[in-house]
């Protein structure tokens, strides 16, 4: 049985519906990343778990008891803010130890857990510090370990990592996940950043108006996206979604792709697809992750299904460890990741391989997933 | 850029002078209200160290001969009220007995109020809050009739606690219905002071506590409270400032007999005439009465400025 278990949970404000029906379940030690646009939702599906706000249908169970009507204190659960929210006029070492005092924990044990924390979090030289002499970095940790002294069943993150600068979210992001591992702790995590979400995750939640849109593993939900705003979100650069037309030849299923210069690029389908025919002839949307269009060289050797194409580079862009190239096609702007040193030149024509194994469709009414 | 710049720079060149007679302009200004609003206050203090020889012959503005701090003395320990000539020491006590317990209770009552209004809230908590903002609102003479009758009223009922029991719990006792009419009227004020204060207070804060475990009055006195002084100190020093200078209730309440306050007690020298108008008594027991509002103001000023919220949130 799962350790977290969300049933049917539905959220109103009036007749506002914020949830619409959520259904997810974590096993013990897992870390379940809620991952979706501003406003889906995600942060009240957090606090509906941390018992800060009620919830108005469904159940939420941890550890086989429900715990959908009890007070946030009595759901053994910790939790750390997105503003940190430490109490300004404690130290450090009062705030982390604020929960066990509430809890009548002996002064002698608080100390000794606040030190074990304190170690963990390497911030034992600053417990008698105010939070307001701290730089975000370490406010961070500070927030982490009043979560962390508590041992509960559940931790609870929401958007930890958005108030530090580029470089420290990395470094905290690592950290996090080296505590989890270590820890053994079970974790409902909510960002907006899908490399965040894809990084943590052992299950990811997509989420979009108040709706599931997918929950699975990270790789399930990058390779096998649901529909195509779960592909559209997750992976960076996103996944190119360009419209194209099935067709049914002597030599099997082909999905065909308009091109502004010329003949369209004509893609065999890969085994396995068949129900790609009843779409014959008819408008679907294809889907192809950066990765997987890319120079001839650097394409996947075990890929089964590759074809190779001339396409008209239009931008070529170094990023370092790759260069990105955009090519116009199926009317849409599609990015191709090449090798670093690919030699390409905007303007040119130069043979891109497409592997075909990754590729996914979608039908463009309802964006659901076909094939 | 440089079209933000140009009218600056413009200033700058052609517009010094016309600057400077700017500066002298404002600054003559204010020097002349300040000495206009400061000229009472030097009389008044001038006055009290001089003899009454040198208040009769002497110039009103000018400074005392011989200073003698004898009137001060007189006004505390001798000056009579009414009758009774034991100076205004009696009543000056029984001001602080009122001023105290009225500031603390209207605070601390204000900071429940915003608290529960801003974290804690109730459908309804913004007609609530609109009522008591109401309060602010309400002329001190229109309270003055009803707040008789619920005093009459409350007096009664300390006639009957005292045969049932033997002890009237304050009901009935004039400095005790004074501080309930200050802490009832103040009330409006205190809970808009926090109110306003508590609704940029952080939320996270709140639930932090409450997912750690606090209780709702944990909450309060853990982290709400630690956190107010700010606005604890702008209350106490609004409210002590119109509890003490007050004279309507004070007058109406407890105008007569031995618990009347510092005001009331005040008017009653200055009244009270054995002959000769003693002036620099007089104006020593003004001084006297004004003394605590500007000992709360000096101290407690300082702590106006001191942004105790910084660090509370992300930096």
């Amino acid at each position: 049985m799962a350790f977290l278990e969300i049933s049917g949970l539905k959220k109103r404000y009036g007749a506002l519906d914020i949830l619409k029906g959520i259904d997810l379940e974590l096993e013990k030690g897992g870390f379940l990343v809620l991952v979706g646009p501003s406003g889906c939702g995600k942060s009240t599906l957090l606090n509906t778990i941390a018992g800060l706000e009620a919830i108005s249908e469904g159940d939420i169970r941890v550890d086989g008891r429900s715990i959908a009507g009890l007070h946030p204190s009595k759901r053994d659960i910790a939790m750390v803010f997105q503003s940190y929210a430490l109490y300004p006029n404690m130290t450090v070492a009062g705030n982390i130890a604020f929960g066990m005092e509430m809890r009548g924990v002996p002064a002698e044990e608080r100390k000794k857990a606040i030190d074990e924390v304190a170690k963990v979090l390497q911030i034992s030289h600053l417990l008698d510090r105010k939070p307001s002499q701290l730089s975000g970095g370490q406010r961070q940790r500070v927030a982490m370990g009043r979560a962390l002294v508590r041992d509960p069943k559940l931790f609870l993150f929401d958007e930890p990592l958005s108030n530090l600068d580029a470089k420290l979210r990395v470094d905290m992001r690592t950290e996090i996940k080296r505590l989890h591992a270590r820890m053994k702790t079970t974790i409902v995590y909510v960002t907006h950043d899908q490399i965040e979400a894809m990084t943590l995750a052992t299950k990811i939640a997509v989420l979009k108006d108040g709706v599931l849109q997918q929950f699975g593993s990270p790789a399930e939900i990058y390779n096998n996206p649901a529909n195509m705003f779960v592909a559209d979100f997750m992976g960076s650069p996103a996944m190119n979604l360009l419209s194209g037309t099935i067709e049914k030849g002597n030599t099997g299923l082909s999905v065909s792709l308009a091109r502004a210069d010329g003949e369209p690029i004509r893609l065999p389908i890969a085994a396995g697809r068949e129900q790609l025919e009843a779409h014959a002839g008819r408008a679907i949307v294809f889907g192809i992750r950066p990765e997987a269009l890319t120079d001839p060289d650097g394409a996947d050797r075990n890929a089964k299904t590759v074809a190779e194409n001339d396409c008209l580079i239009e931008v070529v862009e170094p990023a370092g460890s790759d260069t990105f190239a955009v090519i116009k096609l199926g009317g849409k702007e599609v990015v191709a990741r090449l090798r670093a040193d690919a030699r390409i030149q905007a303007g040119q024509h130069a043979r891109l391989a497409f592997n075909l194994d990754k590729a996914v469709f979608f039908d463009p009414q309802s964006q659901m997933r076909i094939a | 850029m440089s079209s933000v710049v140009s009218p600056a720079v413009v200033l700058a060149h052609g517009g010094n002078r016309g600057r400077w007679i700017g500066r002298v302009v404002i600054y003559g200004l204010l020097l002349l209200f300040a000495l206009f609003y400061l000229a009472p206050l030097f009389v008044m203090l001038v006055t009290s160290f001089k003899t009454m020889d040198e208040i009769q012959n002497g110039n009103m503005l000018a400074l005392p001969q011989s200073p003698t701090f004898d009137p001060w003395l007189k006004a505390w320990g001798e000056a009579c009220v009414g009758l009774t000539c034991a100076g205004i020491k009696g009543y000056f006590w029984n001001s602080i007995k009122m001023v105290v317990p009225a500031v603390a209770i209207s605070t601390i009552f204000g900071a429940l109020n915003g608290y529960v209004l801003t974290k804690w809230r109730f459908p309804g908590h913004t007609l609530v809050f609109g009522l008591m903002l109401f309060a602010c609102f309400i002329p001190f003479q229109s309270v003055l009739l009803p707040m008789a009758t619920i005093l009459g009223a409350l007096g009664r009922f300390g006639v009957t606690l005292q045969d049932a029991t033997g002890f009237s719990f304050g009901f009935g006792n004039s400095t005790v219905n004074l501080v309930f009419v200050h802490v009832v009227y103040g009330l409006g004020f205190t809970t808009l002071f926090f109110r306003n204060y508590y609704e940029a207070f952080p939320t996270e804060l709140v639930r932090a506590a409450q997912v750690d475990g606090a209780s709702f009055f944990q909450i309060f006195r853990r982290i709400m409270l630690p956190n107010s002084l700010p606005i604890i100190v702008v209350t106490v020093i609004y409210q002590f400032t119109n509890i003490w200078n007050d004279f309507l209730f004070a007058s109406a309440y407890a105008g007569t007999g031995d618990s009347m306050p510092m005001t009331v007690a005040l008017n009653n020298v200055v009244n009270t005439s054995t002959g000769v108008v003693e002036y620099n008594v007089n104006m020593a027991a003004a001084m006297i009465a004004a003394v605590p509002t500007l000992i709360v103001y000096i101290l407690a000023g300082r702590y106006f400025v001191r942004g105790l919220m910084a660090g509370a949130v992300k930096g």
